[in-house]
Formats: structure tokens, sequence, C-alpha cells
């Protein structure tokens, strides 16, 4: 422990609920030790607010060991702050300096709808995986592992698509708030393996369909998301979102799902 | 035939259709800039090249049409893909800067740039087009000597050029990157491939004018 402490001056969105304005204020964070992580820093802060009677500031947290995708706020206008593959749970307060400004504010996408203060409703990720991001199996005995052989670097890809924690990052980032990054993960990690080539044409359409319907915007190839995912996801895997749908659209007898 | 309207109503379809005309538009932009070089060879080859390509007949006619067609399509689509995109995100951020990088000056100002360049067209039309400007009387390179002689009709073009050089900074990586043409090998080269491009259009059209000029 370095026992060093910082003074930060931040300004956070509140917003007391999902229709009521909202507005930064500014608020003294006093005394924090720089071994702190983001989110520590919030909680010292709300114990402040709450024993000056003040109502403290919502947040979306959980594991807080970066592998949930519950927390991320944008600061300084970047989601999950400023360190490369850092989820705002494993940011720690050494990466700020003392006397720093710090606004603190929630993601923003007509998609992803402010509950309260830095809290969103993140469901519409939610109803992208019900759409597709699945596949069907019958149940019974476990097949043999080997039965179906997968290529290792097929095999590593899926898993760095998979590797996606759904946090939404990739849409707060995106200047179009479009959430191809997020999408086209979910679908390549089924599509590189066998076992998610029988539905690939059906899972690419339904979670684009469903995708679209939530009312993301489009990609433009600013490439934000990547550089802004706390888990690295190239935009590779957009590309082969946009191969599966040609595959889908003009290859396969597969029709695009009505979203209602 | 719905299904097809469907599938190119979808972002990525809009997107695809965006990519594969913006593509037609780059293999104008590499012939329109090879036969214009011909300036270089005097202007007797400058004026033999637009006579040659006139001649093609009906030929240039189905290849200006469909440049007209690929045109619609991409600006319509340009419309309605920046209005959705910015209808996607209502409240914007306090703070609304690309820390990590991401974002070029040329990815930002597309939709911007789109526009210029589609005044541009307009200008450069009007000026130059065998449909428009009478070319029994003058040939092509008077044309050209009388138009950019203009200090303000030099300094349009001469901007139109930059703008598209930046426009296709971004558009042609980004047209591979959305048909899906993204691999390991090529993609690094394809991005470095826009910079070479871009800054090839901004050199050899720029330098056009300025050759016109001095061959007078």
């Amino acid at each position: 422990m370095s026992g060093k402490t910082i003074n930060l001056t931040l300004k956070v969105w509140r917003q007391p609920g999902a229709k009521a304005p909202g507005r930064l204020e500014t608020y003294r964070a006093e005394n924090i030790s720089t071994d702190a992580s983001f989110l520590e820093m919030l909680d010292i802060v709300n114990e402040g607010l709450t024993l000056e009677g003040k109502e403290p500031v919502a947040f979306d947290h959980d594991c807080r060991e970066g592998i949930c995708g519950m927390c991320g706020s944008v600061v300084n206008g970047r989601p999950h702050g400023p360190e490369r593959e850092t989820t705002l749970c494993q940011l720690h307060m050494r990466h700020f300096a003392d006397g720093d400004t710090v606004v603190i504010e929630p993601f923003r996408a007509r998609a992803l709808p402010v509950v309260k203060d830095l809290v969103v409703d993140r469901s519409a990720l939610d109803q992208v995986m019900a759409a597709g991001g699945f596949i069907s199996v019958n149940t019974g005995q476990a097949p043999e592992a080997n039965s179906l052989p997968v290529p290792k670097d097929k095999a590593d890809l899926a898993m760095d698509a998979a590797a996606c924690i759904g946090c939404g990052a990739c849409i707060a980032a995106c200047p179009n708030a479009s959430a191809m990054l997020f999408t086209s993960a979910k679908v390549s990690q089924f599509a590189l393996l066998p076992h998610g080539r029988p539905e690939a044409a059906r899972r690419a359409l339904a979670m684009l369909a469903q995708m679209d319907a939530c009312g993301f915007g489009n990609c433009t190839n600013h490439q934000e998301c990547e550089v802004e995912c706390p888990k690295g996801i190239s935009i590779s895997n957009i590309a082969r979102l946009n191969r599966e749908f040609i595959k889908a659209a003009l290859g396969s007898a597969e029709e695009l799902p009505v979203i209602k | 035939m719905t299904w097809v309207l469907r599938m190119f109503s979808t972002s990525i379809g809009k997107k695809q259709l965006m990519a594969v005309t913006g593509l037609l538009f780059l293999l104008f932009l590499t012939t329109h800039l090879l036969g214009n070089l011909s300036i270089y060879g005097g202007s007797p080859a400058f004026v033999a090249y637009a006579e040659h390509l006139h001649a093609l007949g009906k030929l240039l006619v189905v290849a200006e049409v469909g440049l007209v067609v690929a045109l619609i399509i991409h600006v319509t689509l340009a419309v309605i893909l920046f209005f959705e995109n910015r209808r996607s995100r209502p409240v914007k951020y306090a703070v609304d800067k690309s820390g990590g990088g991401g974002r070029t000056f040329s990815s930002r100002t597309m939709p911007y740039t789109g526009l210029l360049i589609l005044g541009f067209i307009v200008v450069h039309l009007t000026t130059f087009s065998h449909h428009i400007v009478d070319q029994t009387t003058r040939n092509i390179f008077q044309i050209a000597v009388a138009v950019f002689s203009q200090k303000l009709y030099l300094a349009i073009y001469l901007l139109g050029v930059l703008v598209v050089a930046f426009h296709v900074r971004h558009g042609l990586w980004s047209a591979f990157q959305t048909v899906g043409a993204n691999h390991p090998k090529y993609m690094p080269f394809i991005q470095k491939l826009s910079i070479v491009f871009a800054v090839i259009v901004a050199i050899g059209f720029g330098s056009l004018p300025l050759a016109i000029l001095a061959l007078r």
C-alpha cells in the first residue's frame, strides 16, 4: 500500500428517474486512496452523501472483478475511463492526479435509457441475445468431445469473441450508438464453431433484425468501439457479421424475421 | 422480390449498398484520373483522350447512367443513415471526445465532406460536362483553360479535390470492412492503401489545373 491520497472534483450526472430531467452535480471526493478502485471511490463519496442526508449516486456494479459486464459509466468522455481493456471496477485511482476534475455520465443511447443517475437499462442487449444468441441442442448425454473437430485458430477466435461481457461500452463509445461490436461478437462466437453453423444464417438475421428494432444506430466504422472495449473485442468480428449477413441474405432460404 | 428490399433495409444492408456504390465511385475516380493524366502528354493528347472517350457512344451513356443511379442510392442512404444515427443518441455527452483515438478527422466528417462533394459535382459538371458545356466551338483543353483562369473556380476545384481525398481516406477501407473483407493479412494493407489513394487523388487531380494553366 502506497498510502498516497488524492482529492478530486466530481461532476456526476444526477437524474431521479427515467422520465425526470437530469443535470451534472458537483461533488468533492477527498482523501481518496490511489489504491482504491473507481467504484470504491464512488462508494466513499456516497458514504459522505448519505451522512449529509443526501441521496447517494446510483451506479451499476456487481462482481467488481471485471467479468460480469454490469459496471460502466462514461468518465471524462470515455466509457470505463481512460485505461485500455479495463472495466470501471478494475480502474484504479492511481490513474488520476490530485486536483483532477472528473466528469461521470451514464452510457448514452436511445436503446439504453437511463433508469436513475448512472444506471442504464441494458435489456436491449438481452433481447438481441434472446433473438438468436444460442444453439439448439437436444438434451441427453454429453457427446464425445472429439466427435466434432475444431481447429485451434477457430477456437481461439471464438473464445476472443466470447470474451464480450455485454457491458455496452461499445454502444456508449460509438458516435452512432451502434451495437454492431456487441452483436457481431455474439454472432461470431457461434459462427466460428461447427456447433453454431447449422443455425448461422437464421441467427445472423434474427439478431440483426432485433438489433435494428431496438433503435441502435448504424455502424460507420469509426473504430471507437474497439478502442474502448474492456475485453479488446476486434472489429474484425463486425466484418464477420457483415459476411454472415451476405451469406444469410443472399445464400440461404432464411427470411428476415419480423420484430413487433 | 420483397425479400431483397427487406434485406437491404437492415442496418447492414444499407451500409453494404453504401459500400458497393462507394467502391464504384473509387473505380470511377481511378479511370477519371488515369484519363485526365493525358494532359501531361500536352494539349493534343488531352483533346484526343476526350474525343476517344466520347467516341464510346452508348457505352459511355451506360456508364453515366450507372454512376447516376449509384449516386442516387449513395446519397439517399447517406441521408437516411445520418438522421437514424443522430436519433440513436437523443441526449449528447457533456464531454464528447475520442480519447482512445478510434475516430479520425475523415471518419467524423464523412457526412459533411459527402455533402460538399455533391455540391462540387454540380459545379464540376456545369463547367466541364459535354452535356452542358458546348464543345463544338472550343475543345476541352480551351474550356479547361477558361475555367481555371478564373480564380474562384480554381479555388473551388482545388478545395473539392481535397474534400474528395478526405472522404476517400475513410471510405476506401470502410467499404472493404462493410462488405466483410477484413482479413488479418490484407487489412493493414487496405488501411494504408486508403491513405495512399487519398494522397494520389489529392495530388493527381490537384495538379491537373496547374498543368493546364502552365500549358496554355
